[in-house]
């Protein structure tokens, strides 16, 4: 692995920092507060390019590499978890899957419109049976002429109230387990689709999460992704890509608790002195400093997997979204105790940051679940 | 129209701590950041308006240590076409003047409608490098511009000068503009453009490779210090109403208001 | 992977030393507090002690990326073996090679990189280990020697070291500006071993005290110029760092390994042992922490080949690689059970060996402080 960074990469993180802080960070706590989804921000990132980083430019992407896409993750996860996610969700979630498992007529159709913002992605995995356990899932698509008949609903869908492309998992045939698993793409405006419930949320909340209910939803046969009982395959091997960019998160969050936490310890005065003078303060810095470069090295390695295509790197991007989402709860919380009572209050940015980590453990495969994979890789 | 605009790369010195170094006449700069000087970025955007309107080529160009190399690299990926890097390391702390005169020695070899260059640099802040240089190609200059309307062959520049007051000029080109900071909005290099100018040829110019009239020395760094600190401040105490009416009451004594 | 073809070829020759030659005799060495000539002389054929330094001064050639894999593998099978190899090239071939000159390079840095001679190095003191500015022992210029008193403690290969380096200082109370650096001669008269300290781990490694009394030594055997030691063993424990993380690294690695064939071998109420959760739960955990540990000292070690500044990095490397190496081997007996205890596995030798890497060159408490003032820009 290349511990240093390319030209491009070094440049694309530069812009993206400076990006970030001038046009997300002014905003991340106003939307954390309305809840309301960042369509203008969403704008902005399109023009630079931030919505289709690895798609080739052909299909109107920015065509970089995986550690890049880590290191744009990251960068706006610093100023604004939920644009960080928003993000994630439309680069690895959607626009991955499509460009990976889609023929030519699928791509030429989705990929410009999700690269250029003009339709934002979103995917449906979960549903109220259905989280660690996918195969549980109970929504069904079935075969009419020349349309698939889906019903059913997905739960906690990031993007969901915003998305105009769905990618949406559904059993085609139940017997055959989660080979019977098949994944769609799903438009908007389709007969039968409609919104649920939207989700109040204790962090990340601006991402336009709802429940997705499909009521005898008509789609074309030809929005079929991939192939018939691929579904289940193509879930896994997208999360193994989507799990860097959590981590990516992870570690952009942790980041920017860890530079307000090293900017207010100068300032905060304590019996006479900076707190940043106290042992015990330091070293809550010291850790959260190693734990962050860490997690950060553990992402770009995942990412480097990718890129240097390695067949199988689904432990070493567990390994990057366990530790990172780990960690990042860990880091928060030293940070929000690095500013006392003050961090307790919205005056501050850490308690957002606090409650923007907790989902990290979450979402994506839940820490045990990647323990799980991770502990089978080691032992096989 | 072809355009030159010159770039510094300086430390970001706004939110660090800044100490002087062990020669007592430059800052340790090891833990700073570095970046394009602030109103350079205004002056390389306006350069690519200029050229959106009228096409022609930009030429960045500037004098620094090799890392100035990132510097450039992102100014050709917000829409320069040719980067220069004047090497530094080959001469020894010039200062304004020469620092002009060496521009001077590069540009007279180039094509220009126009040259813009920052109106000040946050590091040196000598604000001198534009209009001197401007003197020394013998072409007319405005410095502290706030907006820029040419054609191709003369331009209407807005100067802003002390009190918010604002001066009209008409120049003939070729010129030299000192831009504002505040003079537009500069935007945000593209991912695509990013990855174009990574692969982009900067070239390098070294002592050998320009023709240089002797470097004038005027003036010479004798001590860089932070002033002594002289207590001046009084903390008010007291209720808010008390401490409100005895800093209304200093201010006026004070004739601030 | 992590590494390049030529790192991965490195790393799979030095297993293979490591799992063939030096794991069957890890036992023996530990209990019996036995130094391992043999396998001094046998790392030396192989090249291990000049990684970093070129050939025309005894070297291998290669860089600092293969020599923390060289100990870390090498510490996978043993720790004591580990410590020999980590401490000779860092702390004597090391300082030898950044500080020494032409002349002195030839006299002791070709037969240490090599292997003909064993080095070590003297910096802690009985009131000077993590504040090395308390440095007590003297060094006076006397006509064209050097008079040396003074005690050293801890010093790792002291016994048996033919080359040592050591810090003396002029005048105790110019701290740190009065330190030197300087090479001293096994035999030279007024220099002996003291006493040999009986340890917790690492046994069959050796680590003693070194005496001066009016130990004499040419003008020549002064490293740099004078009051340039501090410099110097800064330098050197960047470097040092990097060994004891790599060291930390390997320790932590064994007891994962042993932990994962035991798993394999043994069930519970009749189920595998790897099929329960609690278990997967340990297991991914010291293994995605030894991960993120191998990437740290890697990129310091890479760090280190670019001459790009490594002090955080490095000191990040050691703290968290031997925090992690304490959970691990931790860990590691837990699952093992009672066994684990026994000394039929050798997980209780690694969470004897793993203990120093918290407390040796910089305890975990300096490399925090260190990392602290990094990032807090002071
Ligand atoms: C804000 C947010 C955004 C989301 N975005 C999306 C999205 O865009 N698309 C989408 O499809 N989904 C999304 N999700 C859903 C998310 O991926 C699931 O919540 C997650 O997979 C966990 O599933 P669950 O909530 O049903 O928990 P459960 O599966 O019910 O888990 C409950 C607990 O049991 C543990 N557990 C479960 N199985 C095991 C096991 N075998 N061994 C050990 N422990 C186990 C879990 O770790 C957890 O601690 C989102 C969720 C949230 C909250
Ligand atoms: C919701 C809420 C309710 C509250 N209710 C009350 C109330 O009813 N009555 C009341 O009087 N107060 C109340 N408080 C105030 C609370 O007690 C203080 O916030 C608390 O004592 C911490 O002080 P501080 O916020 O000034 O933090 P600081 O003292 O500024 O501490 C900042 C950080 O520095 C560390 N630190 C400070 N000094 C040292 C040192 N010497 N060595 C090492 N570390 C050090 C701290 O541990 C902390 O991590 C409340 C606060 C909150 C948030």
């Amino acid at each position: 692995m290349n511990f240093a960074l390319s030209n491009d990469q070094k440049m694309l993180r530069d812009e993206v920092r400076k990006f970030a802080e001038n046009e997300l960070a002014p905003i991340a706590p106003e939307i954390d507060i309305s809840g309301e989804f960042p369509k203008e921000s969403i704008k902005k990132l399109a023009e630079m390019g931030l919505l289709g980083i690895v798609v080739p430019e052909k299909y109107g992407g920015s065509e970089f590499d995986f550690v890049s896409l880590a290191i744009a993750i990251e960068e706006i996860s610093r100023a604004c978890a939920s644009t960080g996610v928003i993000t994630a969700v439309n680069n690895s979630l959607t626009t991955y899957p499509i460009l990976k498992f889609g023929n030519e007529e699928q791509k030429e159709k989705y990929l410009p419109d999700l690269c250029s913002g003009k339709k934002i992605g979103a995917i449906g995995i979960t549903e109220p049976n259905a989280g660690s356990d996918v195969a549980a899932m109970e929504t069904t698509a079935v075969l009419d002429e020349d349309h698939y008949i889906l019903n059913g609903a997905k739960r906690f869908i990031t993007n969901g109230t915003e998305a105009g492309i769905f990618v949406v998992f559904a059993y085609t045939n139940k017997e055959l387990k989660h080979k019977g698993i098949t994944a769609f793409i799903v438009e908007r405006d389709t007969p039968g689709f409609s919104l649920g419930k939207h989700e109040d949320l204790m962090g990340i909340r601006a991402t336009g999460n709802c429940e997705l209910v499909f009521e005898d939803c008509k789609i074309p046969k030809e929005n079929l992704l991939g192939e018939l009982g691929q579904g289940f395959f193509i879930c896994m091997n997208t999360l193994d890509v989507s799990r860097i960019d959590i981590g990516a998160q992870a570690v952009g969050i942790s980041q920017a608790a860890l530079d307000e936490a090293v900017k207010y310890s100068k300032e905060r005065v304590t019996f006479g002195k900076p707190i940043c003078k106290f042992g015990m303060i330091q070293n809550m810095l010291a850790e959260m400093a190693t734990q962050i470069h860490a997690a950060r090295m553990l992402v770009y390695y995942a990412a480097w997997c990718k890129d240097a295509g390695i067949k199988r790197f689904s432990k070493e991007a567990a390994m990057a979204k366990y530790y990172a989402a780990n960690i990042s709860v860990d880091v928060t919380r030293k940070a929000v105790q690095i500013f006392g009572g003050y961090g307790y209050t919205k005056d501050y940015p850490v308690e957002r940051f606090y409650r923007d980590a907790k989902i990290l453990e979450l979402y994506e495969g839940t820490s045990e679940i990647q323990k799980l994979v991770i502990a089978n890789e080691l032992v096989r | 129209m072809d355009i030159i605009v010159c770039i510094k790369r300086v430390p970001q010195t706004a939110e660090a701590e800044v100490s002087i170094d062990s020669t007592g006449k430059s800052i340790q700069k090891d833990r700073l950041t570095f970046d394009m000087n602030e109103s350079d970025t205004y002056a390389l955007e306006e350069a690519v308006l200029l050229k959106e309107k009228f096409e022609g080529n930009i030429t960045v160009l500037s004098l620094g240590y090799p890392d100035t190399d990132d510097t450039l690299r992102i100014a050709l990926a917000k829409g320069a076409d040719n980067a220069i890097r004047i090497k530094a390391e080959n001469f020894e702390n010039p200062d304004a003047f020469q620092t002009a005169q060496i521009l001077k020695s590069v540009i007279k070899t180039i094509n220009f409608d126009i040259i813009l260059t920052g109106c000040i640099a946050t590091d040196d802040a000598y604000s001198q490098i534009g209009v001197t240089l401007a003197e020394l190609l013998e072409i007319p200059h405005a410095a502290l511009v706030i907006k820029v309307d040419a054609n191709e062959q003369r331009t209407h520049v807005h100067r802003e000068l002390e009190e918010g007051l604002i001066e009209h000029l008409d120049i003939k080109l070729p010129a030299l503009l000192t831009i504002l900071t505040g003079i537009n909005e500069p935007r945000y290099a593209s991912l695509i453009a990013i990855r174009r100018a990574a692969k982009k040829e900067i070239q390098q110019l070294g002592k050998e490779n320009i023709e240089l009239e002797d470097l004038v020395i005027n003036s010479v760094i004798e001590e860089l210090y932070v002033p002594p600190v002289t207590k001046q401040v009084e903390i008010l105490t007291g209720s808010p109403s008390e401490t409100a009416t005895k800093l209304a009451g200093i201010v006026k004594e004070k004739g601030l208001i | 992977m992590i590494l390049s073809d030529k790192h991965l070829k490195f790393r799979e020759k030095v297993r293979q030393f490591a799992d063939e030659v030096v794991a069957p005799r890890a036992i023996e060495l530990d209990l019996n507090s036995e130094f391992p000539h043999d396998l001094v002389k046998k790392m030396g054929k192989m090249g291990l002690y000049g990684l970093y330094v070129p050939e025309k001064f005894g070297g291998s050639g290669k860089d600092t990326l293969s020599y923390a894999i060289a100990v870390e593998e090498v510490s996978r099978a043993c720790g004591s073996t580990g410590i020999f190899l980590a401490a000779h090239t860092s702390l004597a071939v090391s300082p030898i090679y950044l500080a020494g000159n032409e002349f002195q390079k030839q006299k002791w840095l070709i037969p240490l990189a090599k292997g003909e001679k064993i080095g070590s190095f003297g910096l802690t003191e009985p009131n000077a280990g993590s504040d090395a500015s308390g440095t007590r022992t003297i060094a006076k210029l006397v006509n064209d020697e050097y008079i040396i008193n003074g005690d050293k403690c801890f010093i790792t290969s002291g016994h048996v070291s033919d080359i040592i380096v050591i810090t003396a200082t002029k005048d105790p109370s110019l701290g740190y500006k009065g330190i030197s650096a300087f090479v001293v001669e096994k035999g030279t008269p007024g220099f002996s071993p003291g006493k040999e300290e009986d340890k917790l781990g690492l046994r069959g490694s050796i680590t003693s005290e070194l005496i001066f009394e009016d130990c004499k030594i040419p003008k020549e055997n002064l490293l740099g110029k004078e009051g340039d030691g501090f410099k110097i063993f800064m330098q050197t424990l960047d470097g040092g760092r990097i060994s004891i993380g790599a060291l930390a690294l390997g320790i932590a690695q064994g007891a994962l390994e042993h932990t994962i064939k035991f798993v394999r071998a043994n069930t519970i109420s009749g189920k595998p042992l790897y099929k329960e959760q609690s278990i997967q739960s340990k297991i991914a955990e010291i293994g995605t922490e030894i991960e993120a540990a191998r990437l740290l000292i890697y990129q310091a070690a890479e760090l280190k080949d670019a001459g790009k500044p490594l002090t955080k990095v490095a000191a990040m490397g050691k703290y968290y690689a031997s925090l992690i190496g304490m959970k691990a081997t931790n860990t590691a007996i837990e699952i093992h059970g009672m066994l684990g205890l026994t000394k039929k596995y050798p997980v209780e030798r690694f969470i004897r060996d793993e203990k120093l890497m918290e407390i040796g060159e910089g305890t975990s408490e300096i490399q925090k402080i260190v990392i602290a003032r990094e990032i807090l820009g002071k």
